[in-house]
């Protein structure tokens, strides 16, 4: 799918993670039509559109979490660094350790503190990391998530006994601790108030500059206030993409924009 | 209709108060140290105790579980993670079925297997039986308690690169753990009680013994050999060992109500 403003793909942009003809399916359902959608480095790209429209689906199938749905599976490839993920002989674990991923509600480990929890993803990768490297990683991850000043003292405390909006700047932190590439967030403010939201929105500003940040929402307000670029999706299939700017102020199609004045939603 | 359901549970509960309170009545007074450490003595005669059946009880439920236990809570966690298939559903009709049969038929097949071939009864024996009844109620309760474990959370371990068999072993049993105990507990306090399996195959014996390949002694067998038996120092001592043994059942069935309280306190 091309941008208004590039014909074709810029050959020096670096594009961190790319999708070509993916389809994402349920048994025999088609869930997102074939879709092409290029993400490039260090931005944040939003994805919007309806309930039910495939934004989320889209959205597990970059880093393969699609397929562990119950019937889920997809054609075509996503290219991460130009490799394609789903090539044959591809470890999805691995792929899952390279691209972190934040849901709707928090969901810290329940049995875990605060550290572990942030430290788990270190824990389970195929380096062996020494204590010193772990606590350096997890000090880094809580301060770029926001929360480290509020949690230093109680590292070693249950993780669950933080309030709701902290626990998803701790998952944010657990997901950003392995330095994966890609970051997914699926309505990471869909189940907090307006001040958590506000938090993680002002997160993605900082983390873009280290991260290539991919943000389904519901709420388009959100995706005009923290993305570069945005998606719209409607029915399974990529509609519109364009700089968040061009999107919200002048749309191309005429779905975009209708579902963006709220004729429908 | 408050009042109606208030009288009902009483009414249910009623049953455990007079069993306690007529097994404190006719068996407390037989209570004393010698009770516990001391083995029977020959039939009519006055004083010792059941530290055989004691000894014996622990020795057999300590068996069943070390066989038990692992089958039961690891058939119960493949059940919840993976059992969602032909093979799943096998293995849950097989429990349930497992689960309703009589402990006096599991008796009978563990006495065709372990004690018919070996030519005399045994510890071992009653511990294998035991531990049949233990699997099926372990694999239900381990199964429910992780179903419980929320889905969201396998897939932030899912997420995070963790391969299923991990997410499963690590994060799942280790959110599920305090149900999974309380349900151990629960299952070592019902076999602890059982007298019909035990019949045919750890048999009772009468004097001190902690050979597994020996008959062994049991608190319910002994209960049965002494309450069926003609002498009333027979009856007295069955009185204070039946309140023996529900002290155990109750203390277990404490110890896992706090190991509840524990996990989920928040």
């Amino acid at each position: 799918m091309e941008r208004p403003e590039e014909a074709k793909r810029p050959d020096n942009a670096l594009v961190r993670i790319e999708t070509r003809r993916l389809s994402a399916l349920f048994g025999r359902n088609i869930a997102v039509k074939e879709t092409s959608l290029f993400f490039p480095t260090n931005t944040v790209t939003a994805i919007i559109g309806p309930s039910g429209c495939g934004k989320s689906t889209f959205l597990r199938c970059l880093n393969r979490m699609h397929e562990l749905s119950d019937g889920g599976w997809s054609t075509g490839s996503v290219l991460l660094d130009g490799a394609d993920i789903y090539a044959a002989g591809v470890d999805p674990v691995a792929v899952r350790r390279r691209i972190g991923m934040v849901f709707q509600r928090p969901t810290p480990f329940p049995t875990m503190s605060i550290f572990d929890n942030v430290a788990s993803g270190l824990r389970v990768g195929d380096r062996a990391y020494r204590k010193a490297e772990i606590e350096e990683s997890v000090e880094r991850a809580l301060r770029q998530a926001a929360l480290w000043d509020e949690v230093k003292d109680r590292l070693h405390t249950s993780a669950v006994a933080i309030s709701g909006g902290q626990q998803q700047r701790l998952c944010i932190a657990r997901a950003v601790a392995p330095r994966p590439e890609v970051l997914l967030l699926d309505e990471p403010t869909a189940s907090l108030d307006p001040a958590g939201t506000q938090r993680i929105e002002e997160l993605c500003h900082e983390l873009k500059r280290q991260y290539t940040i991919v943000i389904v929402t519901h709420n388009m307000q959100q995706a005009a206030r923290v993305s570069d670029y945005t998606a719209f999706f409607y029915m399974g299939e990529l509609i519109e993409i364009d700089r968040t700017t061009q999107l919200f102020t002048k749309p191309a199609k005429e779905q975009t924009e209708a579902y963006l004045t709220g004729r429908f939603g | 209709m408050t009042g109606l359901v208030a009288a009902l549970a009483l009414l249910a509960v009623a049953p455990l108060l007079f069993i306690f309170g007529d097994l404190i009545h006719k068996g407390a007074s037989s209570i004393d140290w010698n009770f516990f450490v001391k083995s029977p003595v020959p039939a009519g005669e006055a004083g010792g105790g059941v530290s055989n059946a004691i000894v014996g009880t622990i020795i057999i439920v300590a068996l069943a579980c070390v066989v038990g236990m692992p089958i039961g809570v690891g058939t119960g966690l493949f059940l919840a993670e993976f059992g969602n298939g032909r093979l799943g559903w096998s293995v849950r009709f097989i429990a349930d079925v497992l689960n309703g049969t009589p402990s006096i038929v599991v008796g009978i097949f563990a006495w065709t297997w372990l004690v018919k071939p070996v030519g005399h009864f045994s510890a071992l024996a009653g511990g294998a039986a035991l531990a049949i009844l233990m699997i099926p109620m372990l694999a239900r309760t381990t199964e429910e308690m992780v179903r419980l474990v929320p889905n969201s959370l396998r897939e932030a371990a899912l997420a995070l690169g963790y391969p299923r068999w991990r997410t499963s072993l690590t994060i799942v049993v280790r959110t599920a753990m305090g149900g999974i105990v309380t349900g151990a507990l629960v299952a070592v306090a019902r076999i602890a009680g059982e007298t019909a399996p035990l019949l045919f195959t750890a048999l009772g014996n009468l004097n001190f013994s902690t050979s597994i390949r020996e008959p062994m002694q049991s608190l319910s067998l002994q209960i049965f050999t002494y309450a069926t038996g003609p002498f009333e120092e027979w009856h007295r001592l069955a009185w204070a060992a039946a309140l023996v043994l529900m002290a155990l059942v109750l203390t277990l069935s404490l110890a896992a109500r706090w190991a509840t309280r524990q996990r989920y306190g928040s």
